[in-house]
């Protein structure tokens, strides 16, 4: 009887749509049935994981387009990949406009939730989680799409990734709100990517709470138009626990946000507190480079409205390069608000236009400090300036990210 | 009592036509269900062997033999090409042959029970497919039974746990992973398409013994005059089999690369974003990995500053994830379980002598 309803249901909805919900529980075979959920759903499906403990030992990989994987909540439907034998991720995604909701991954071998290549992925209430706290054995990203447009990401959590917990890479339209980032290396990193507003996130006791980087020799370079607004960047002070190599492993422990190279990047009403090293920072990209398309240098840069207190009081001088610099020029007085002041070098004889400047609005009394580089290779000079109001301008307002969110299917 | 006599003599006429083909003992291919939307569940309903568990092909399915090939966790491969009639694979200048519809690539792969015996048992793992459908290439991989006289659809994948002995008379046990559907397609995946990645040109330009004789011909040549494709250029990018030490050391380096690494490290691929590209044809020496830096190795980086440190294999983190088997070091990501000794030490001279 029941069958018959849902087959005259079926065939009534069948003009429209007709999609499945795919029920899994955890047990027996697991890796086999959700697997084979995985590679059998069409277009539409849901794969619904029932609460409880899914013991999983082989990486997961999505190659369907339009699928919701969703679970009971976060810490109710756990992901758990402790034993682990193959697979460099958790959970690999491929395809195109799927959901991921209400569902915790721990202690994937490598990266928790790697998404490739693909256009639309929303990525709502997700716990990842190294649950042995911050270790360079854990993996490196815990959510990471890569090479991907129309990236959502809201109200997820990140905890104990040995790179960043939430990684977005050489992708290009962008929001990450509403997330905590606790106990990774890099808590959000918006790497290579054009178009992105990063707001309303928790973000503490990272080594380093917000990365804005952008890097050489890449697919996709030249970041740029990035919004981060709105944010709780405090505390972060955990050790640099990144294995060596990589480039998180240069950021000072107790860095509020970092920006290396990129344009068209807006920072404002953030609340950066308590960074023993500095709260903020913009710097150039310091490693060698012989890529003659990458521009090393930050550019269009707008800090406004943002609240600061206590910044640098126990800077990572002793292991980290930046950290040493930064006291040794400060002479102690730590600023809030730090630039390094490189710009190409035909800009600094003929001077940088308006529009690429470092400016700053309005930063509740936020102490400021530059570097003047010409000054810098000359004797007896001061190169330092702390001069709030040499960098004071007023500029527009970066334009807001819009991404079409499929919230019927967010229920 | 007609339509029953009709119905009878029918019956009679199938026995004697089923009689007929089975002295001949001609299996020939099911074009249709190369073509068909769905993978069946046993192998054998595709008809591409003759003797399944000797893999011996039916006729018009070749078998053929590449220059270099990817480490499979010590397994040996037997692969046959299959083209419809009257249809041949188009030659493209560095890419695999363009298949024409209704063509198969099958591999299976297993294992010599006993290296060191004369005549050993083999035993039978898997046969990957390569169909091309109408809307492209689709991948699957079939498991064989313990009795080894049928192999099953596994759409998810499976493990085969199991063991043999090596040439030096060891004992090695293994995990064998049957890879899932999606696993099959992130290797073979490029911009988003499936496509096959052994038999390009330059990887089949060699002598093979003709099936049934000891004479020697150019597999290319045997291709082109068996129907499979429709020309070869003679002048082919050296490929080298990497086994073979009288052959240059770099030559023999970027052929391993190539077939292990270069799928899914080149601009099309699925590592695309790791800008580390490993093709045959790569030039540039910071995409090979020449003092290149990590972007995103996480622990793969093993605390070291370059992808390849010219002269010091140590420092090199494409060494140091060739010799792992941890899940979130190793590299290849997929496909092998065990380090392939010889790969590594084949990869660490030439890493040495740059």
């Amino acid at each position: 009887m029941n069958k018959t309803c849902i087959l005259y249901c079926c065939l009534l909805l069948s003009n429209f749509v007709i999609a499945d919900i795919h029920y899994i529980e955890p047990g027996k075979e697991i890796q086999e049935r959700l697997q084979e959920a995985m590679i059998l759903s069409k277009p539409g499906d849901t794969i619904q994981l029932e609460e409880g403990l899914y013991e999983l030992t082989d990486g997961l990989s999505l190659a369907q387009s339009g699928i919701s994987i969703k679970g009971a909540g976060i810490d109710k439907t756990i992901l758990d990949f402790s034993q682990q034998m193959t697979g460099a991720q958790g959970l690999l995604v491929t395809s195109d406009a799927v959901v991921l909701k209400d569902f915790s991954v721990i202690n994937a071998k490598g990266d928790a939730i790697k998404i490739v290549g693909v256009d639309g992925i929303f990525i709502v209430n997700i716990k990842v989680e190294w649950t042995n706290g911050p270790a360079t054995e854990n993996g490196a990203y815990g959510l990471y799409p890569v090479q991907s447009k129309n990236v959502y990401i809201d109200g997820c959590i990140a905890i104990g990734a040995s790179d960043a917990g939430i990684y977005v890479g050489q992708s290009e339209n962008i929001i990450v709100k509403n997330n905590t980032a606790e106990y990774n290396v890099a808590g959000i990193e918006i790497e290579n990517s054009y178009y992105a507003d990063v707001y309303q996130n928790s973000v503490s006791r990272n080594t380093g709470g917000i990365l804005i980087f952008d890097l050489p020799d890449l697919p996709q370079q030249n970041g740029h138009h990035i919004r981060v607004f709105d944010n709780q960047i405090v505390s972060n002070n955990t050790n640099n626990f990144a294995p060596i190599g990589n480039i998180v492993a240069s950021v000072p422990r107790g860095t509020g946000i970092l920006v290396m190279a990129g344009s068209d990047i807006e920072i404002f009403e953030n609340s950066i507190h308590e960074n023993d090293t500095i709260n903020l920072a913009i710097v150039s990209y310091f490693l060698e480079t012989d890529d003659e398309n990458y521009h090393p240098y930050p550019r269009s840069i707008y800090i406004h409205d943002n609240e600061f207190s206590v910044s640098g009081s126990n800077p990572d001088s002793e292991r980290n390069e930046l950290a040493k610099i930064l006291e040794q020029l400060a002479g102690g007085n730590m600023p809030d608000i730090f630039w390094d002041g490189i710009i190409p070098l035909p800009q600094m004889i003929l001077g940088q236009p308006e529009k690429e400047k470092v400016v700053l609005g309005e930063n509740s009394g936020a102490l400021f400090m530059t570097i003047d580089p010409i000054k810098y290779l000359l004797p007896f000079i001061n190169p330092i300036n702390s001069n709030y109001d040499n960098f004071r301008a007023r500029r527009s307002s970066l334009t807001e990210i819009t991404i079409d969110v499929p919230y019927e299917r967010l229920d | 009592m007609l339509g029953c006599f009709f119905i009878r003599f029918s019956y009679s006429l199938v026995v004697i036509f089923a009689f007929c083909f089975s002295v001949k003992a001609e299996i020939s291919v099911n074009d249709n269900l190369i073509l068909e939307d769905s993978f069946p569940e046993d192998l054998s309903e595709f008809g591409f062997f003759l003797d399944k568990r000797g893999q011996i092909p039916a006729q018009n399915v070749l078998p053929y033999e590449l220059i270099s090939s990817l480490f499979s966790d010590y397994t040996k491969k037997s692969r046959f090409v299959y083209v419809p009639e009257s249809s041949r694979a188009a030659y493209e200048a560095d890419m695999t042959y363009q298949f024409p519809l209704g063509s198969a690539l099958v591999k299976t792969f297993y294992y010599i029970k006993n290296q060191q015996q004369k005549n050993p048992e083999k035993q039978l793992l898997e046969t990957r497919l390569l169909l091309r459908k109408s809307d492209g290439w689709h991948a699957a991989s079939y498991a064989w039974n313990d009795e080894q006289d049928e192999a099953k659809l596994k759409i998810a994948g499976t493990t085969i746990n199991t063991s043999w002995i090596d040439e030096h008379g060891e004992k090695r046990d293994v995990r064998y992973r049957v890879p899932n559907k999606n696993q099959c397609q992130e290797c073979h995946e490029s911009n988003k398409q499936i496509i096959p990645i052994g038999p390009k040109a330059r990887n089949l330009n060699k002598d093979i013994l003709l099936p049934g004789s000891d004479k020697k011909i150019n597999q290319l040549t045997y291709w082109l005059d068996g129907g499979i494709i429709d020309y070869y250029p003679e002048e082919l990018d050296l490929v080298v089999d990497w086994q073979d030490d009288t052959k240059d050391l770099n030559a023999r380096a970027r052929s391993y690369l190539a077939i292990n690494c270069g799928h899914c490290h080149s601009a099309s691929g699925n590592a695309a974003s790791s800008a580390l590209y490993l093709e045959f044809t790569e030039k540039r020496s910071i995409h090979l990995g020449i003092k290149k830096k990590p972007v995103a190795a996480g622990r793969g980086s093993g605390n070291k500053l370059y992808s390849i440190a010219p002269g010091s294999p140590e420092e090199s983190i494409l060494l140091y994830r060739m010799q792992s088997i941890d899940p979130g070091i190793m590299m290849p990501e997929s496909g092998r379980t065990l380090m392939h000794k010889e790969g590594v030490k084949l990869i660490e001279e030439w890493i040495l002598n740059l």
